[in-house]
């Protein structure tokens, strides 16, 4: 302890009353504010530690008596977030899908909505904004496999295609080259006729014999005159726009393999709202018929 | 330049000067005179202005406010009279404050301090607090005393009465600083009946404790620590610069002067510390000028009574400037020059900036246009092999009555629209499509635009929106984005 009152013959300062090699530490407290600050702050943590989850035991920790999380925390404000919204919800819940289109206030929830949900579950394969991906259809555009009404986009949305849910769309493009229905040389004449449909030049006399082999093989799907048809899901192969690449090889390989993309059936995974405003957004990204 | 009275000027090498001073508490006397009589009405009319402008009304029509000055923080919108501002138009606030700044640089190298002397808030709530204490507790050897003598009830009562006056005047501040965010009556009504948010409380708490704080307890150390004024207009302030001024000459050598003694061979100073009493700041103007003078004047006035009862001539102390001083010592004098090269340039930059703030207010338009191009994707290709790009766009239409733009595509032959918000198929995009927008709000709609040629990576073309009803018009400059060529 330092000696009361002894005090540096240089300074005339107080010193500690340490002494090392005859050299005395000068006695410098602590500024009067810093210390107060200081035992504030150590009553503050007592407080703290006592109100807030704060001491890790071995397994767990003490929670603290407010019961704080963070995770609980954020569940509160969704639960408000939820309960502000549930009114529109619940109108978007009970409304069809024209009535939610043709009201400004539902359609913009809707598609904002939407837009999330999009972003969650769709943008893997459909890309932000709808813009696809080959095998994965451009949602952003006109052209529709399985048609591009509120009614039709919900439906698919709601049941996916090629899947073990019932009532998702259903069917399957035979496999002409790998099966044995075409030769190699048809489906080479077939291809240059199917990609002349969408303005590609090809040889003439190909695409003469391919016409014929298309009205034989193609046409029950793809329609006479190659403009598809949603209910079985074929595509618009007089479009200029195409699902898996519109080059010659991919054509072919298209025919002889034959392809079958599937989706997902939603309505087990989505709740009827997220899905109304799913079909909403989708619809709204400019190929909405 | 010598601003340094010749005799005073202290040795600082033999001296230790500690970083750190305690603060002496300054006990201001009264004052009377010319000086002290324009501070009170410079005080009441800036007081009644803050306390006042909030109840002024102002008619904008049915469901607008109809209050004169109003910033409207939830709604962002600012009304000041007839003018309404949007939150794009913030400029103008920076530019209402480069205005003050220029006006504040022109001003102090003309007549030195005046703002901080005069008008700043410090200084005029300062005053205030400092008339309160005076009623209550007496002028400054009655007040000097009360502080030495110890606690006795009569000291209690008085220190009590004191601060609760002080803190019923910080109250009425902070009240009505929220009234410039509220409406004044609204408020009001709600804050008494406990019935106002809790962000009003906060801030009305906020300035009633500044107010007391700084006004009551820090006074002039606001000036001389906290605030960066006083410490760069020294960059304004020229030795033709009327400051308050100590004439020297006249006053030195200084000493006590008894009646009958004769003036000559002597200075009229009579070291009487008149000057030193009544400052606010607590400084002796005889030291000359120093960063803690905030040109107030109040010495003038001090020194002026004293000179009248020695029947000696006035202006001991005065606004005089530097430049005349040292020519006075000499036994010349100079003429104040108003026009100086910083003056005129002050002067010109204040001018220029009043005048293109005036013309942008006189050209100002009540519709805006702003379009964001959507990037994700940036377009896309449909089946009959023309481009699409969406768009969102906003129309602003800040006049009170909805109106309804035509919105047409230039520059972009053969293109068609269609907007979300809208029924209508797809149409020649230079046709005009209608949207309306409701008054004073901004209408937001999703256009998809379709071209049928290559307009390759980037075609440059015109979104513009003409309103039906009065031609007003506005145009963005977009860009249509396609594959490359």
């Amino acid at each position: 302890m330092p000696t009361k009152g002894e005090k540096d013959a240089v300074t005339g300062r107080e010193t500690t009353g340490h002494e090392w090699d005859g050299i005395r530490e000068l006695n410098t407290p602590l500024p009067r504010w810093w210390l107060y600050v200081f035992y504030a702050s150590i009553a503050f943590a007592v407080g703290y530690g006592v109100l807030y989850p704060s001491v890790p035991w071995l397994h767990g920790h003490f929670a603290g008596l407010l019961g704080y999380t963070n995770r609980n925390a954020v569940a509160e404000e969704m639960a408000a977030v939820a309960q502000r919204q549930a009114p529109i919800i619940e109108r978007i819940r009970t409304s069809d899908l024209t009535a939610i289109r043709s009201d400004p206030q539902l359609f913009a929830f809707a598609v904002a909505g939407g837009k999330a949900a999009f972003a969650d579950n769709c943008v893997p394969c459909h890309r932000a904004g709808g813009a696809g991906a080959p095998g994965f259809p451009t949602l952003a555009a006109d052209r529709w496999l399985w048609g591009g009404t509120l009614e039709t986009i919900h439906q698919t949305i709601s049941h996916g295609v090629r899947n073990d849910d019932p009532d998702s769309h259903q069917s399957a493009m035979p496999r002409f080259g790998l099966d044995g229905m075409l030769t190699a040389a048809q489906i080479s004449d077939v291809a240059d006729y199917v990609r002349s449909l969408s303005g590609h030049a090809g040889p003439a006399g190909a695409i003469e014999r391919g016409a014929k082999i298309f009205a034989e093989n193609c046409a029950l799907c793809h329609g006479e005159t190659g403009k598809g048809n949603r209910d079985v899901g074929a595509p618009d192969l007089t479009a200029k726009i195409s699902l898996y690449g519109s080059d010659r090889a991919t054509v072919v390989d298209v025919i002889t393999r034959a392809r079958a993309g599937s989706m997902p059936s939603w309505s087990r995974r989505l709740d009827p709202v997220t899905i109304k405003m799913l079909t909403m957004y989708v619809h709204s990204l400019g190929g909405g018929e | 330049m010598d601003m340094q009275s010749p005799d005073q000027s202290p040795d600082t090498s033999s001296r230790e000067i500690p970083f750190f001073a305690t603060r002496r508490k300054v006990y201001p006397r009264r004052v009377k005179g010319p000086i002290r009589r324009i501070k009170w009405a410079v005080l009441a009319v800036c007081l009644a202005v803050y306390y006042l402008a909030p109840w002024l009304r102002w008619d904008r029509g049915i469901g607008r406010p109809d209050q004169a000055f109003l910033i409207d923080m939830p709604a962002r919108r600012a009304y000041f009279l007839g003018l309404e501002i949007w939150p794009q138009e913030v400029y103008y606030i920076a530019g209402l404050l480069i205005l003050g700044a220029v006006g504040l640089f022109c001003v102090t190298s003309l007549f030195g301090r005046l703002w901080c002397g005069f008008t700043c808030p410090q200084t005029v709530w300062t005053d205030l607090f400092m008339w309160a204490e005076r009623l209550i507790e007496g002028d400054r050897m009655a007040r000097v005393r009360l502080d030495q003598q110890s606690w006795s009830s009569e000291k209690l009562a008085k220190k009590a009465a004191k601060h609760a006056v002080w803190l019923v005047i910080a109250a009425l501040t902070g009240g009505a600083w929220i009234m410039y965010f509220n409406d004044a009556p609204t408020v009001t009504w709600q804050v008494a009946t406990l019935q106002a948010s809790t962000t009003v409380y906060f801030f009305f708490g906020l300035f009633t404790a500044t107010t007391y704080l700084l006004a009551g307890w820090a006074r002039e150390q606001v000036c001389t620590y906290m605030c960066p004024w006083p410490r760069f207009q020294s960059a304004m302030v020229d030795e033709d610069t009327l400051t308050v001024t100590y004439r020297g000459w006249r006053g030195e050598p200084r000493g006590r002067h008894h009646k009958g003694e004769s003036w000559e061979g002597r200075g009229d100073c009579v070291d009487c510390h008149a000057c030193v009493a009544v400052c606010p700041t607590g400084i002796d103007i005889r030291d000359g000028l120093q960063l803690e003078c905030i040109g107030c004047g109040l010495c003038i006035d001090a020194c002026n009574e004293i000179m009248d009862n020695l029947q000696r001539p006035r202006q001991l102390i005065a606004f005089d400037t530097a430049a005349n001083r040292i020519a006075q010592e000499r036994g010349s004098s100079v003429r104040l020059r108003l026009i100086r090269p910083r003056t005129l340039i002050y002067s010109v930059v204040l001018i220029a900036l009043t005048g293109a703030m005036l013309a942008t207010l006189l050209t100002r338009t009540t519709a805006g246009i702003a379009v964001l191009a959507d990037r994700s994707p940036l377009f896309v290709r449909l089946s009959d092999g023309s481009i699409s790009n969406n768009f969102t766009i906003k129309l602003q239409n800040k006049a009170a009555m909805p109106r309804t733009f035509e919105l047409v595509v230039q520059g972009l032959p053969g293109a068609t629209i269609q907007i979300e918000e809208d029924e209508r198929p797809f149409m020649d995009a230079d046709l005009g499509v209608p949207l309306k927008v409701k008054g004073d709000s901004i209408g937001t709609f999703h256009a998809h635009l379709h071209v049928r040629q290559t307009t390759g990576a980037e075609a440059p073309f015109v979104f513009e929106a003409r309103a039906q009803e009065d031609g007003e018009t506005v145009r963005y400059r977009a860009t249509f984005r396609g594959p490359a060529q």
